[in-house]
């Protein structure tokens, strides 16, 4: 008994240490196939690789379009029913509250473009090559991109320096003035005019004239309209842009990249999407949305017709201007005009549908088709720099520069020089502001210029004075916050 | 000292050689029914005696020394004891003690009585399996187990099968700890009839699987050899039909035209329909879509063994076709087992068996927008399946259709997909008796597939869908995993001073997995047809910039040391400890390792002196156990930062790769630690012909880990190929009460019956969701609206959330009497649905939704019946489940799809209804998620009905037959419901986002015939 015993725990024993013998060491091994993203930057080629997707930020951007029109007078929601998607719908209605899933995209969307072009602004000087101030210039005006777009759409918000936001930091940044958020883009794009190539190394990057003509736009939306008007002329003082002569062809495929292009968010059909991540889509989802319900016949692809123009819209360009076909396709008449056309009434049907960015045929169709559309948005056109040039002159009293540009976009659209504007003053502002939408119209732009010009509560249906110029902080984010940050008021 | 010991051993047995002889003989009885029991085990202790009692219970010697102890022992029967002093006649009365007490349960690193198991387990045995027929093993436990909650996830062939025991704890997975054999395995694969026994462990018992434990362990024993048994072959097969079980009620043509015309009329357009006379009946979507379809079973199995070996080998082979699609969606599953066991000396002893199984799987799109069903439901009947050319007509491009539905006999025709899986698993087992009560065992076990898969995307033209694809392509990938379990542990067994047993088990569990996957496409098919589906004769690839290949490793791993501790006194007081030590890769540098402690105890109240034997109760055992357990089924990797973001863009028009940062880490991740109380009894009545347990559980999970959890978009999650990180944020709690009770009885030698029910109760909370905004959404509904699952505090895990309905405005007072439901999108007429103004604010806006119900059921059932009469026998399987909702999500809601009848009893005027709204093109708010398409899905479903008969011995073994058995059975006979859809029990097991019905593939009703062989 007794040596059964011992020998029991001489073989417990002996057993027990074996087991234990392996060792916990038996769990240290690094990921398989997995680069630490801490650990990263040690080459150029990882620096111009981390800054490709800095870009990628931008095709999300197509809701910042899509809203832009449908929140102004120039477009209504539209879709398939009063309930689809329903964040676009009371953004039409100026009926949003923080609890919209498509303002939360747009905030979402734009700060992680400011985090991926803070990526590699943090480690900026972790290694040295030539032609690191390109990377850094290209990189910061995407920065001041996406906080533009922030800041207009939400007024102040937390900024972090060059560091990325990381978890817990909604807790205890607090959101900077919106003085303070057009001060830091500001910085962003001298140093990006300063430093970006002239001529781009390769189309859709950001060139000097770009960063120009962003800053000249950030200081008008400040109403500073000197800096605005000499940021403008030195822009168009180097004659690198033009006007094309044919309107029409800006927004074909063809036009994509040409003269009148300051600066192009590059859209492509060469990669499938789904709804399960819109802003994973390579192409640009807004036109899918954008295109014609039902549609069968010549030129156009079907789509989901949201952001349908009004009669109003319609109605406001003059007779013998070339733009108003270009910008607006009647469905009627080109049914009557076209043979073998049919196409579905959604919600809110017009018989209007946004001519510039709706599907086309001739693209690959890659599924989901219509989130592969792959019309280039046109973010900054010669055009609209040359009447924000106007509108800068005009406001800063400098009429024969405000009439001169203006004019030109004038020139181009009527195809003679009989529509010249020659007033001076509030009269040729007035004019300025009226050529804008027209021009513009279908390019996400005219809410906020409503806005900034104080014309929002006039020509916006339901739009709240105070409270509508701005939209609404994420709810979710409010309460992520814990009490750092206020909503906006009014919300 | 050994001579000493032989020496004082010679004395003593010298000395019983010259004691007093007594002559001893009597006849041993049961107590009860004072039948005599024949072969009696009788030991003489301190003799090198035994006796047996004879056919009549007699038995006697002269030869038995005085002041001997006579032991009598007999299976199914209490141990009885008689010390002899003189010699006499006597009657030895013995208590039969209910065999299923004595039954072996294993519980994880070791095996125990079934009396004297102290955690909350359950066993289904071979016979519950041969009964039920399951195609997938997974389907035994349905029903048969209180607190295992067992849902497919589609009907069709090979779909794979949710379990839940007690509960949906966490919004990561939820699955069970599988272990065959003693490694870790896979419950998908298995050939049911390999299957032995399964066991449940759903209580802290499962601690000593630490980490891994918490979702409750599944312990599948494989069947193996008998030693001293002749050759034993078997063969079983049956063939079987299967059809749907339902149809929904749809509109046939001359229904669905004046529904049409009066929805446009009342939207204010032209009637589509003006003529509906001779429209008729129109088309039947569901009766083109539906078929009968077979399945076909066989399987054999040769068992047998010597005194030293035990062999058994079988082979499986199923077949079954879709009630949809047949040939398209169907699935194989061959298998092939081998077992041995070799008792290599006395102290030791092998097993090893190894499984081989070859999966082939089609399958059609059966989910959401876009699958089979839901076109089917959609498409009207006044469309015909083939035009006048015979080519399949294509559903209308126009807004009433929307662009997402299309014919569902094309998209059949077009669905071209394979899966082919090999495996190989099996293990190894080397058991030594080291020294007297020491045995170590180690153990190795290994999963090894290989797995390939191909999708060909026809070019196909749909008019004008989503699903028109202008390219063809075919994407292929070969996939490889593997893991193993390696298995070192000792067992010190001993009993001290009589009284004192003592158990201890200590070891290790080293696990390792890993494998890769490749996967590319390929564009431009030759001649577009499956036949030419490869890569290696596709001859386009994408644009320049997109990938059409990918590639993934994977290396995991963990290491667990663990002990148990188990005493017992008198075997009446039972009591055991264990600790688990877990240290993986699943976790950061800093929370790497964590242990997890838990205790079992009972008590045999029915052995105590002051319990009345003669009393109801045969068997009374009081169980409490407590422990905390962990959870890790977190994606690998989750704690260290990577470049897994998707940053692609374009340069001079062409697609550029870039890098950036993936899912955001999070270092300070840790097990989520489950917290398992568990009190409960085990009795035995009417002379152990009722067998009662009852349980009383509380899980409470803290430190969910919950994956993707929302946060502060600031960081750059919403990135492509982000995602927020893993943070242990939540807690739920899953409190409940099983019971189950077994009666079997016969009334005659011909007539024997059992009946057994159970029934599980479950209450699940959310105590906390750590992410400010307190709740997390999941699942959708309808197209664009707002998700429709939430886990948010206070409420069960993954419930509905939406608007509370008050009936139909009947007229416009009434709607000017309500506050104005605008902000929910459209204008109010009268025939609309009122929503409740829940807050009291004056207007209908999001913040009115509440809970409407949720996926998980109040209660489930279990109610198995059997019967045999001579060489008849039945069997009946049925399970219920009340108290589960389900969101009604199959209808797409657009002017000229297709309905289910009882809009036929919609609101057309004042006073016309008060639950169905108009129908109308124009738009209106009908369509939000409210309590209209949340419907109750309690249901009962009888799942399997059984006859058999079995030939006559005598007649049998003329053709050298041991056993012959015929039957003919019915599985998923019919299921009581309310539910509207096809299949209530179907989900698709999301924690958040499960039960909304897209037109779920319902589980076919199947009729078999089939014949069991034994030679």
């Amino acid at each position: 008994m007794k040596k059964n015993i011992i020998k029991s725990s001489i073989a417990i024993a002996l057993f027990a240490t074996l087991s234990i013998s392996c060792s916990d060491n038996f769990v240290d091994r690094d990921p398989v196939y997995s680069i630490d993203s801490e650990n990263y930057f040690n080459s150029k080629a990882d620096y111009e690789n981390a800054l490709i997707a800095a870009y990628d930020m931008l095709q999300s951007s197509y809701i910042n379009v899509m809203l832009g029109e449908i929140a102004s007078d120039n477009t209504l929601s539209g879709g398939e029913s009063a309930t689809d998607v329903i964040g676009i719908q009371q953004v039409d209605d100026m009926a949003h509250t923080p609890q919209n899933s498509n303002l939360k995209d747009l905030w979402n969307w734009m700060f992680a473009g400011v985090n991926r072009a803070n990526y590699i602004l943090e480690f900026k000087d972790k290694t040295d090559f030539d032609g690191k101030n390109q990377i850094i210039a290209e990189a910061r005006f995407l920065r001041a991109y996406y906080q533009f777009e922030l800041v207009k759409w939400f007024g102040g918000i937390p900024m972090n320096g060059d560091a990325r936001f990381k978890l817990n930091d909604e807790k205890t940044i607090p959101r900077s003035s919106t003085a303070a958020v057009y001060a830091s883009i500001e910085l962003d794009l001298i140093y990006a005019v300063e430093n970006l190539n002239p001529v781009a190394a390769q189309k859709g990057r950001a060139t000097k004239g770009a960063a120009q003509a962003l800053l000249g736009k950030v200081y008008l939306y400040q109403d500073k309209f000197v800096e605005s008007a000499s940021t403008f002329e030195s822009l168009i003082a180097s004659n690198s842009y033009s006007l094309v002569t044919n309107y029409n062809s800006i927004f074909e495929n063809a036009g994509e990249n040409n003269a009148e292009s300051v600066f192009e968010v590059q859209y492509t059909d060469a990669e499938g999407a789904s709804f399960d991540c819109l802003q994973c889509s390579e192409g640009n989802v807004a036109v899918g949305f954008n295109g014609i319900r039902n549609y069968a016949g010549p030129l156009f692809d079907s789509g989901y017709s949201f952001n349908v123009p009004t009669q109003e819209a319609y109605n406001a360009f003059e007779s013998g201007d070339n733009r108003r076909d270009v910008a607006i396709l009647n469905i009627v008449t080109w049914a009557a005009a076209n043979s073998g056309v049919s196409y579905g009434t959604g919600y809110k049907h017009t018989g209007f549908f946004n001519r510039k960015y709706i599907a086309r045929q001739g693209d690959a169709n890659v599924g989901d088709q219509n989130l592969t559309n792959p019309n280039n948005y046109r973010s900054i056109r010669y055009a609209d720099v040359l009447l924000m040039a106007a509108e800068a002159n005009s406001r800063s009293g400098n009429n024969a520069k405000g009439q001169e540009y203006l004019n030109k976009v004038r020139d181009r659209a009527f195809g003679d020089t009989n529509h010249r504007i020659t007033v001076s003053g509030q009269a040729l502002t007035d004019f300025i502001w009226n050529e804008r939408r027209v021009e513009l119209l279908g390019e996400g732009h005219r809410f906020f210029d409503l806005v900034r010009t104080g014309k929002a509560v006039a020509k916006i249906t339901g739009f709240a004075a105070n409270k509508n110029e701005i939209f609404p902080i994420p709810f979710e984010e409010i309460q992520f916050s814990n009490g750092n940050w206020q909503q906006n008021p009014g919300y | 000292m050994k001579s000493k010991l032989l020496l004082i051993t010679f004395i003593l047995i010298s000395s019983l050689g010259y004691s007093q002889m007594l002559e001893i003989s009597g006849k041993v009885i049961d107590a009860k029914s004072n039948t005599p029991i024949p072969g009696v085990n009788i030991e003489i202790q301190g003799s090198s005696q035994f006796l047996t009692s004879d056919i009549d219970g007699n038995f006697n010697s002269s030869k038995i020394p005085s002041g001997s102890k006579l032991v009598f022992s007999s299976i199914g029967y209490k141990k009885y004891e008689l010390k002899v002093t003189k010699s006499q006649k006597v009657t030895i009365q013995m208590e039969a003690v209910s065999e299923s007490l004595e039954e072996i349960v294993v519980i994880g690193y070791g095996s125990k009585k079934k009396r004297d198991v102290t955690g909350s387990v359950t066993v289904v045995s071979s016979k519950t399996i041969d009964e039920l027929k399951p195609i997938k093993i997974e389907q035994a436990l349905q029903g048969t187990v209180a607190g295992v909650a067992v849902s497919a996830q589609s009907g069709s062939p090979g779909a794979g099968l949710d379990i839940r025991i007690r509960g949906i704890s966490t919004n990561l997975n939820n699955a069970p700890l599988v272990i065959v054999d003693g490694y870790q395995g896979d419950l998908g694969i298995i050939n049911p009839n390999d299957v032995e026994s399964i066991t449940v462990l759903k209580d802290a018992q499962a601690a000593i699987y630490g980490t891994i434990g918490a979702n409750g362990v599944i312990l599948i024993t494989t069947k193996s050899g008998k030693k001293n048994a002749k050759t034993k072959v078997t063969y079983n097969s049956y063939i079987g039909s299967q059809e749907t079980t339902k149809k929904i009620n749809l509109l046939n043509a001359t229904d669905y035209a004046l529904l049409l015309n009066e929805s446009y009329g009342n939207g204010g357009q032209v009637l589509p329909f003006p003529i509906v006379s001779g429209l008729g009946k129109g088309t039947d979507w569901q009766n083109e879509v539906f078929n009968k379809a077979p399945i076909i079973s066989n399987d054999f199995s040769i068992s047998g063994g010597s005194d030293k070996i035990t062999y058994a080998f079988s082979g499986s082979d199923l077949y079954q076709q879709g009630i949809i699609g047949a040939g398209k969606s169907d699935y194989k599953r061959n298998t092939a087992r081998l077992s041995l066991g070799a008792d290599l000396s006395d102290k030791f002893k092998l097993s090893a068996n190894v499984i081989y199984t070859y999966i082939d799987r089609d399958a059609l799109n059966e989910r959401g927008l876009g699958s089979v069903l839901f076109n089917a439901i959609n498409t009207p009947s006044t469309l015909t399946p083939r035009d006048a050319n015979g080519d399949y007509t294509l559903v209308p491009s126009t807004t009433g259709f929307g662009i997402e539905i299309i014919n569902p006999l094309a998209q059949i025709e077009n669905t071209y997909n394979d899966y082919k899986l090999k495996k190989l698993n099996g293990g190894v087992t080397l058991d030594y008796d080291v020294v007297k009560h020491f045995k170590v065992t180690a153990r190795a076990g290994f999963n090894t597939g290989n797995s390939k898969g191909k999708t060909f995307n026809k070019q196909v033209n749909y008019g004008g869908k989503v699903f028109d694809i202008t390219r063809s392509s075919v994407n292929q990938n070969a996939i490889n995993d593997n893991d193993y379990t390696f298995d070192a542990y000792g067992v010190y067994e001993n009993t001290f001073k009589e009284n004192h047993k003592l158990k201890l088990t200590f070891g290790q569990t080293v696990f390792k997995e890993f494998g890769s996957g490749l996967f590319a496409t390929g564009f431009d098919v030759p001649n577009n047809s499956w036949e030419n589906a490869d890569i290696s004769l596709a001859t386009g690839t994408s644009t320049a910039g997109v990938r059409d290949v990918g590639s993934y490793g994977y290396d995991e791993r963990r290491l667990t040391h663990f002990g148990r501790f188990e005493y017992d006194f008198k075997g009446k007081y039972l009591f055991s400890a264990m600790v688990a030590r877990n240290v993986s890769t699943k976790f950061g540098p800093d929370n790497r390792v964590a242990a997890f402690p838990s205790f079992t105890g009972g008590w045999i109240v029915s052995d105590e002196n002051f319990f009345n034997k003669d009393s109801f109760f045969n068997f009374l055992k009081i169980r409490a156990s407590w422990g905390l357990l962990g959870n890790d089924k977190i994606g690998n990797n989750r704690y260290v930062g990577n470049l897994g973001g998707e940053g692609a863009y374009v340069f001079d028009n062409t697609l550029l790769n870039g890098v950036s940062v993936g899912v955001i880490p999070n270092p300070k991740i840790k097990w989520e630690a489950d917290e398992k109380l568990d009190l409960g009894f085990d009795a035995k009545l009417l002379n152990n012909k009722i067998d009662v347990t009852f349980d009383y559980f509380k899980d409470t999970r803290n430190d969910l880990l919950i994956g993707n959890i929302p946060v502060s978009g600031i960081t750059g999650v919403y990135a492509p190929g982000s995602g927020a990180p893993t943070i242990n944020a939540g807690s739920v709690v899953n409190e409940g009460f099983e019971f189950a009770i077994n009666y079997k009885d016969k009334l005659s030698d011909d007539f024997k019956f059992g009946i057994g029910y159970n029934v599980t109760t479950l209450k699940n909370r959310v105590t906390k969701v750590d992410n400010s905004t307190g709740f997390i959404e999941g699942g959708s509904f309808g197209v664009s609206q707002p998700a429709p699952s939430r886990m948010e505090v206070g409420h069960a895990i993954g419930y509905f959330i939406g608007y509370q309905t008050d009936g139909i405005f009947q007229n416009q007072a009434e709607i000017d009497a309500h506050p104005s439901q605008a902000a929910l999108g459209a204008a109010t007429s009268p025939g609309d649905i009122r929503y409740k103004d829940l807050n009291a604010d004056g207007v209908i806006d999001l913040k009115d939704r509440t809970d409407l119900g949720n996926p998980i059921a109040d209660f489930t059932m279990g109610l198995n019946l059997n019967f045999n009469y001579k060489n008849f026998d039945f069997v009946a399987y049925s399970y219920a489940s009340i108290g589960n909702e389900m969101v009604r999500n199959y209808e797409r809601t657009l002017a000229n799809v297709n309905r289910s009848n009882y809009v036929l009893g919609r609101w057309t005027g004042e006073g016309t209804s008060n639950n169905v709204p108009r129908v109308t093109t124009a738009a209106t708010n009908n369509n939000v998620l409210s309590d209209y398409f949340v419907e109750d899905a309690s249901f009962l479903r009888i799942q399997n009905i059984q006859l058999g008969y079995t030939l006559n011995k005598t007649l049998s073994e003329k053709f050298k037959i041991s056993k012959l058995r015929l039957y003919a059975g019915v599985n998923n006979l019919y299921t009581f419901t309310k539910y509207r859809g096809f299949d209530p029990a179907a989900t698709d097991g999301s924690p958040i986002g499960g039960g909304i019905d897209y037109g779920f593939y319902p589980t076919p009703k199947t009729y078999m015939m089939g014949i069991n062989v034994n030679f």
